[in-house]
């Protein structure tokens, strides 16, 4: 007689379903692979993994002198490189206590903010895309060739620049840099209401975003949500109001805090940061006083014994730079604190409860570049 | 034999005497099931490729993009280089997969699509079956694509393409009763089921311009269900490509995916050629009342021009739609269609009955 | 509060933390097992309001292991760095402090991947870049892979 196995009786309503959300897969801009535990088509809990693309830079600095890795800081996260880059020259001037010339401070808090809108363009684009509207990345695009081609002409490269160097830049801008971001902050004033014309106020994609992924302000803080998916839920952690660097004492702007902590807010936040940095360029860019571009420095540069922290505020948020150096013209240990890396953190505890497509939209509000990530 | 573009219908007359004088009767009704079916098997071909080319050319005009522009003159070309490429393309084994109905999926949504183009009136005469119960007839065929979406996804043995199916299904289910109701609608203001009599019923006015409000509102309701109907932007979520990668076509390659790739955009091509048929006069020309001299010149256009380009003037307006709206979410999808459209078309419906009980309409 | 207060406060807490000198931030190393009840404190009370962990890392400094946590305060904008360490190079861990400020979670994870120091209570502590089964931690300083790191 064949022996009876009891079966046990499985709750059809509590049995959960696993789908891999990358490495290969859309809506996650990069390698990221998001293990997600669906209930029908609702999100019940996520597991990210990472490590894709997992370069060691951290590993990488302790070989490097301190201006061969700023170009390892290019490739964190690429779409915000000069502001990577600022980070260490700042750590490095700041350990040096290299007294920087105004007009650098000037050029590099203009450049900063550059990148910055063409970061935020590429959001824009992006998101648009996980929103399924598919034109929103045309557009975006269009707009972010001006600035690129702005970056070529006075910095020889498009994406990964490495133009700062410690102690200044590694040339001056280009003859026609101030009448060419003047041009362009016309042009973009303009375009920029397309892109409130075409997503913005469009009703599907208001519809879809309120009231979805709530990050409360409590819980952003606690999960280090920096950036403008921080302020979205009104924690002021804007590094360039709160420590600032550069010029940007000198700059008026407001640091725009929301309230919500939604996906829409979040999107609010970059379309006004973005109105924010042309204020910042507009103000700054007929004033770079004339001058050096760099700084006289020693060819071989060794940070004194100690640790250091800098912190920047990058397009996704804080990035915060640890050096621990023995003195040597290596640093001993490095650490890229990067916006990513924690904003990623939250992306559970946010879209517990979501349908699959809001899951894509928060992913996409959070703004996570992978090689930032992985580092 | 007088042949007249303007009307198909001696021409038709015509070839069926000829076959029945020199034919036995059954290879007669042969020989014209076979000429019927070659003739609609190249028109669905051509029009296929045709409307990805006029997708590809629009959308990259909506994004400032130039488009296909390199294989023939403005790339015309380019979708027959596209269907020769997804020919010669290898058919991805799939393990684990339910060989019979993985296969068979890509077949069925086909057939539903080319059965319903044979009930579609394209001029005077041009016309494979005119059933008297035409509209019911393409509303039937017409959602029988379902059932090869939701094997194609279940078949494939992916949860992206499960999860595709089963959106899909819900949606296409739903949206069937607005595309039906709002036909109703019109049914209702022509007094019949027969294509060819809803055409001539359009002889003096567009039956969107003789139903008042009621019609317009049918047509409207009629063009954002059958744009769900289809599958296609901002209603795409079986296939929703941000989250589900491909949805229910993910694990489909080569001559597979072009069969749904194809049925696609039929379906499109079926549901315009519809609205353009029950709301826009089908192959009637354009008149206006009192303007003899302008309704003679527009007599000239042949009837099939017009009804290509009217059916084009809704696929553009759909492609307008694709192209501009982010997509929907499943539950906002499903409110939209329950909530809204359906109680909406519902008081429609009684509106016009009573428009024509009173006999109000023109 | 200013730092002169805020070191007061601290070794109040925890009367054998020991003071470091640093220029940028009140450093103080505190004892590991010591370390989550001061976290909580930290947080919990309101004139120190710790709230925002800005960064969590490790440090291999060959003669012990170091875990930094760089701390804000939102409310009261003053900085805090603490530091634990650890000699027991094989089985050294540090109580997680993930329960106070989330975002550790994933920190830990990843200096529990690269420099491999356990954090005792931490509910999910698997390597978070490397795959499993990986050998040794590459941030620590004997980490020797012949194959993967070209030595200039």
């Amino acid at each position: 007689m064949k022996e009876v196995i009891n079966l046990p009786v499985k709750n059809v309503e509590e049995e959960e379903y696993h789908i891999n959300m990358g490495p290969q897969h859309p809506s996650t801009h990069g390698v990221l692979r998001l293990v997600v535990s669906l209930q029908g088509e609702i999100v019940k809990s996520l597991k990210p993994h990472c490590g894709y693309i997992h370069r060691g830079i951290e590993k990488m600095c302790e070989k490097d002198t301190y201006p061969q890795i700023i170009h390892l800081t290019d490739r964190m996260d690429y779409l915000s490189a000069h502001i990577n880059n600022h980070a260490v020259c700042l750590l490095v001037e700041n350990a040096l206590e290299v007294d920087v010339p105004e007009r650098v401070k000037y050029i590099r808090t203009i450049v900063d903010e550059l990148n910055r809108i063409a970061s935020h363009q590429l959001w824009w684009c992006s998101f648009g895309m996980d929103m399924g509207g598919l034109t929103c990345y045309f557009y975006g695009l269009r707009d972010r060739e001006k600035i690129l081609d702005i970056f070529e002409e006075s910095f020889g490269s498009r994406l990964l620049h490495s133009y700062y160097t410690p102690g200044g830049l590694m040339m001056d801008i280009h003859p026609n840099f101030q009448k060419n971001v003047k041009d362009f902050l016309k042009y973009f004033r303009r375009k920029i209401k397309d892109y409130d014309n075409i997503l913005t106020g469009n009703i599907i994609m208001q519809e879809r975003t309120k009231g979805v992924g709530i990050l409360s302000k409590e819980d952003a803080i606690s999960y280090g949500v920096t950036g403008p998916s921080g302020r979205a839920s009104g924690f002021a952690c804007d590094v360039r109001k709160h420590h600032p660097y550069g010029v940007y004492d000198k700059a008026d702007f407001k640091e725009i805090l929301g309230t919500e902590g939604d996906t829409f807010t979040r999107y609010m936040m970059r379309m006004h940061e973005m109105r924010e940095s042309m204020k910042i360029i507009e103000q700054l860019i007929d004033n770079i006083p004339a001058g050096d571009y760099t700084a006289k420095m020693k060819a071989v540069l060794k940070l004194p014994a100690g640790e250091y922290y800098q912190r920047v505020e990058a397009a996704r948020g804080e990035l915060g730079v640890y050096c621990v150096s023995d003195g040597n013209k290596t640093p001993y240990r490095m650490k890229f604190r990067s916006p990513n890396f924690s904003n990623l953190s939250a992306l559970d505890h946010m879209s517990r409860g979501v349908k699959i497509a809001d899951l894509v939209a928060i992913g996409g509000s959070l703004d996570y570049v992978i090689p930032d990530i992985d580092r | 034999m007088n042949f007249s573009i303007y009307d198909f219908t001696s021409f038709n007359q015509w070839i069926d005497k000829f076959l029945y004088d020199n034919l036995p009767a059954f290879w007669a009704v042969a020989v014209e099931m076979v000429i019927i079916g070659v003739a609609i098997l190249l028109f669905y071909a051509l029009v296929g490729l045709f409307l990805v080319y006029a997708e590809r050319k629009v959308c990259a005009f909506m994004q400032n993009r130039v488009g296909p522009n390199r294989v023939g003159p403005y790339g015309f070309f380019q979708t027959i280089a596209d269907f020769i490429k997804l020919m010669l393309k290898e058919l991805v084994h799939i393990k684990n997969a339910d060989q019979l109905l993985f296969n068979l999926a890509p077949f069925i949504v086909i057939i539903a699509s080319f059965m319903a183009i044979a009930a579609i009136p394209f001029a005077k005469g041009l016309h494979a079956i005119d059933f008297d119960i035409g509209v019911l007839y393409v509303i039937a065929v017409s959602s029988l694509g379902v059932v090869g979406i939701l094997l194609a996804g279940w078949s494939s043995n992916n949860k992206y393409s499960l999860i595709g199916a089963m959106r899909s299904g819900a949606q296409i289910v739903s949206y069937e009763l607005s595309v039906g109701l709002s036909l109703i609608t019109i049914v209702i203001l022509a007094g019949t089921m027969q294509f060819s009599e809803i055409v001539e019923g359009q002889r003096n006015g567009w039956f969107l311009f003789k139903g008042h409000i009621p019609a317009f509102i049918a047509f409207i309701i009629f063009l954002i269900s059958s744009t769900a109907e289809t599958n296609r932007g901002p209603f795409d979520l079986a296939e929703a490509e941000s989250e589900l990668t491909a949805g229910f076509h993910t694990e489909y390659s080569g001559i597979k995916f072009a069969f749904f790739f194809l049925a696609e955009y039929m379906n499109m091509f079926i549901v315009a050629s519809i609205a353009a048929t029950v709301f826009l006069g089908g192959w009637m020309p354009f008149h206006v009342g009192g303007w003899a001299g302008f309704n003679h010149i527009m007599d000239y256009i042949p009837p099939f021009v017009w009804y290509i380009g009217k059916t084009f003037f809704v696929i553009w307006i759909m492609m307008w739609f694709k192209w501009t709206f982010p997509r929907l979410r499943i539950d906002q999808l499903l409110t939209l269609e329950w909530k809204y459209l359906l109680p909406i078309n519902l008081v429609n419906i009684l509106i016009m009955a009573f428009i024509v009980l009173m006999g109000w309409h023109f | 509060m200013d730092n002169a207060a805020l070191k007061e406060r601290i070794l109040g807490l925890v009367p054998d933390a020991e003071f470091q000198e640093n220029k940028q931030f009140l450093t103080f190393i505190i004892p590991p097992a010591k370390m989550h009840d001061l976290a909580l404190s930290l947080k919990a009370e309101a004139d120190l309001a710790f709230d925002f962990l800005f960064c969590l890392t490790a440090v291999d400094m060959v003669k012990f292991l170091e875990v930094v946590y760089h701390l804000e305060s939102t409310t009261h904008k003053h900085q805090l760095v603490l530091k634990a360490r650890t000699e027991d190079r094989v089985s050294g861990a540090v109580d997680t402090v993930c329960d106070i400020w989330k975002t550790a979670e994933l920190h830990e994870r990843e200096a529990y991947d690269l420099m491999g120091i356990r954090f005792n209570n931490h509910p999910d502590l698997r390597r978070f870049f490397l795959e499993e089964g990986w050998v040794g931690h590459p941030l620590r300083k004997d980490y020797v892979d012949e194959v993967n790191i070209v030595e200039l």
